[in-house]
């Protein structure tokens, strides 16, 4: 798969000394990192670390204070809408409308990303069959389990295959076995060659990423695989390096 | 174009599967027609009359018989001594008695001078003084049949004309109170709760992050909104036509024209609501107490504006459905051309312009 892209499009992510203020306070303070195509890039922070306003920027829906980021080969401040078109994006609010059908949210969000009927068709098919989902198809999202809502959420978001996936605290409130389900789906995302850039509380996640970023107080305190920060922080498992971290921090979690 | 077509069938997918909520908007215009047309109305309509005849001959029984054939009136009860008159009215049996002398044809006959009291219920003023005329009139109108077959040469009687509407019926008042109602109920209190809906369920984040452009997505939440305000303009143009036997005096073209520009008025506020808010709550307690209570307060609908102290006069002029109301009073019920309503055009328009300008100014394309 990687063969099939650009050397120069090799990094799909590329943030420099990315800063955001609001007024006084400044929620991403100067950072730095690259994300490599097709790579499961772990972003990780206590709550009120900055994580969610990076995010923001990096899809267009927060214009940085100062510093530069490129997604997807477009610049985040002067191509906004382009930077749109290449990304999926999932919140950590489930996002999907619950007085539509399956099928109906999926066709809507093909539609939003422009795509057409016949492909809109095609990939619903498939991937009602990959969720094991043909019964549900015509059943309201709203009346399905909270484990499903999720599969169908992050299918969604890259129904348009998008180079890179922004997926926000996915995982949150769902079962072991659903959680286990749902990183299979990301990584069968990633085998077609759709970067993941996820955020997660859950430390066991952490060490499923490729790379992961631990940011304390708006700043990125430490970025390499979980097997180096481990020897780093000469730690057994991610949660250690974790808390070793994030007790660093002086910023209030919110 | 493809963006935007999903995103309005969306959109009517919210509104077709609300039932409860669709069966509201469509029957608030018929329920609040027929509630205003036949349940809350100032006209005077069969009040219940009594009658005291202590001699029952041919002039009493003529007048009694005239009275009870209009429309205004229904002699309930006849009674024989004035003990009985106060009874009556502690009752509520009758609003109004009647009260004719002794002999009462027989004096008309010779002396050509016989008296009627008339004697009303004025707990309500208005009533009261409407219903009294009513019957004055109507005796005046036997009086009328008297001399002319005697001949009198002339006589002074004044006459008072309604202009517009010479029955005085209240649904040429209201009609037009309605329609501002509603339509800015619907366009301007739903547009900003669907909008505040997509905000509070964090869908609006994933809008915001797709190409979906903010032009789109307002376009396509007014779009369902639009056509139900049409199917409501129909519906409350039909009732008042057929039903409360309104006609439509001017144009009806005319009468659209400034009804759409009046929409589009209402769908911008509803855009300013849904920028300064972030639950439905809000959304719903801003468009309720900023939009309907003035509106029914101080838009003329319920209360003439010339009545109101001054520094609430000047506060009407800010509220469109006055303006529109009165433009709808112009061209529907006194029949003049579209030149006659340009003053209401011109500061609906200045409105839309100013408040579109406003809300799209404060949409907010990025959250920040």
């Amino acid at each position: 798969m990687s063969n099939t892209i650009p050397n120069n499009l090799n990094k799909v992510i590329t943030a420099e000394n990315l800063t955001k203020k609001f007024g006084h306070f400044t929620a991403v303070d100067n950072i730095s990192f690259e994300v490599e195509r097709g790579e499961i890039f772990g972003f990780l922070g206590a709550n009120g670390a900055g994580k969610t306003t990076a995010m923001r920027m990096l899809c267009g829906l927060s214009i940085p204070t100062s510093g530069k980021g490129i997604v997807a080969g477009y610049d985040i401040g002067s191509q906004t809408e382009m930077v749109k078109k290449s990304i999926g994006y999932m919140s950590q609010k489930f996002s999907l409308y619950d007085d539509l059908k399956v099928w109906e949210n999926i066709e809507l969000f093909g539609g939003i990303y422009g795509m057409k009927d016949s492909e809109i068709k095609d990939k619903t098919d498939k991937l009602m069959k990959v969720l094991d989902f043909e019964n549900e198809r015509d059943k309201r999202v709203g009346s399905l389990p909270l484990g499903f809502k999720q599969k169908l959420a992050f299918s969604v978001s890259i129904f348009h295959s998008p180079q890179v996936v922004f997926l926000d605290e996915p995982t949150g409130g769902v079962d072991p076995i659903t959680r286990r389900q749902f990183w299979e789906l990301i990584y069968d995302a990633t085998s077609r060659g759709i970067t993941v850039f996820v955020t997660t509380h859950y430390m066991d996640e952490a060490e499923y990423c490729n790379r992961v970023s631990i940011m304390v107080d708006g700043k990125i305190e430490a970025l390499d695989t979980p097997n180096n920060l481990k020897k780093q922080f000469n730690a057994n498992s991610m949660d250690e390096v974790f808390q070793q971290l994030a007790r660093k921090s002086t910023r209030k979690a919110d | 174009m493809k963006q935007l077509l999903s995103f309005v069938r969306k959109e009517f997918h919210h509104i077709l599967r609300d039932r409860t909520t669709m069966m509201i908007l469509l029957l608030m215009p018929i329920i609040q027609i027929i509630l205003f047309g036949f349940a809350i109305t100032t006209e005077v309509k069969n009040t219940h009359v009594a009658v005291l005849a202590p001699t029952n001959d041919e002039a009493t029984r003529r007048i009694t018989d005239k009275i009870n054939a209009s429309a205004y009136f229904d002699v309930v009860a006849k009674i024989h001594n004035t003990d009985e008159i106060l009874p009556v009215f502690r009752d509520a049996k009758a609003k109004l008695v009647i009260v004719f002398e002794d002999h009462f044809a027989e004096k008309l006959r010779r002396t050509g001078t016989a008296h009627i009291q008339l004697i009303a219920d004025a707990t309500d003023p208005n009533a009261a003084t409407s219903f009294s005329f009513y019957a004055n009139n109507i005796i005046m109108d036997y009086q009328k049949e008297l001399m002319a077959q005697n001949t009198i040469p002339y006589q002074i009687r004044p006459e008072i004309k309604m202009l517009y509407n010479p029955q005085m019926i209240g649904a040429f008042n209201f009609v037009p109170g309605v329609l501002g109602m509603i339509m800015i109920l619907i366009c301007a209190m739903m547009t900003s709760i669907s909008i505040v809906r997509e905000k509070e369920k964090g869908t609006m984040e994933i809008l915001l992050v797709s190409p979906m452009k903010p032009i789109y997505i307002i376009l396509s939440k007014i779009t369902p909104y639009f056509v139900l305000s049409c199917v409501n303009f129909a519906t409350i143009m039909l009732l008042s036509v057929y039903v409360l036997k309104v006609p439509i005096a001017g144009s009806l073209l005319s009468l659209v024209a400034v009804s759409l520009l009046y929409i589009f008025v209402s769908l911008a506020l509803g855009l300013l609501v849904s920028t300064l808010t972030d639950s439905q709550q809000a959304a719903m307690l801003i468009s309720g107490m900023g939009l309907m209570i003035p509106v029914m307060l101080l838009s003329g609908m319920i209360f003439p504006i010339e009545n109101m102290p001054v520094p609430l006069q000047w506060l009407s002029n800010l509220i469109p459905a006055r303006w529109y109301i009165q433009a709808v009073k112009t061209i529907m019920i006194k029949g003049l051309g579209i030149t006659a309503a340009l003053k209401e055009i011109a500061v609906l328009s200045t409105m839309s312009l100013v408040l579109i300008g406003i809300s799209l100014k404060k949409f907010k394309i990025r959250l920040e």
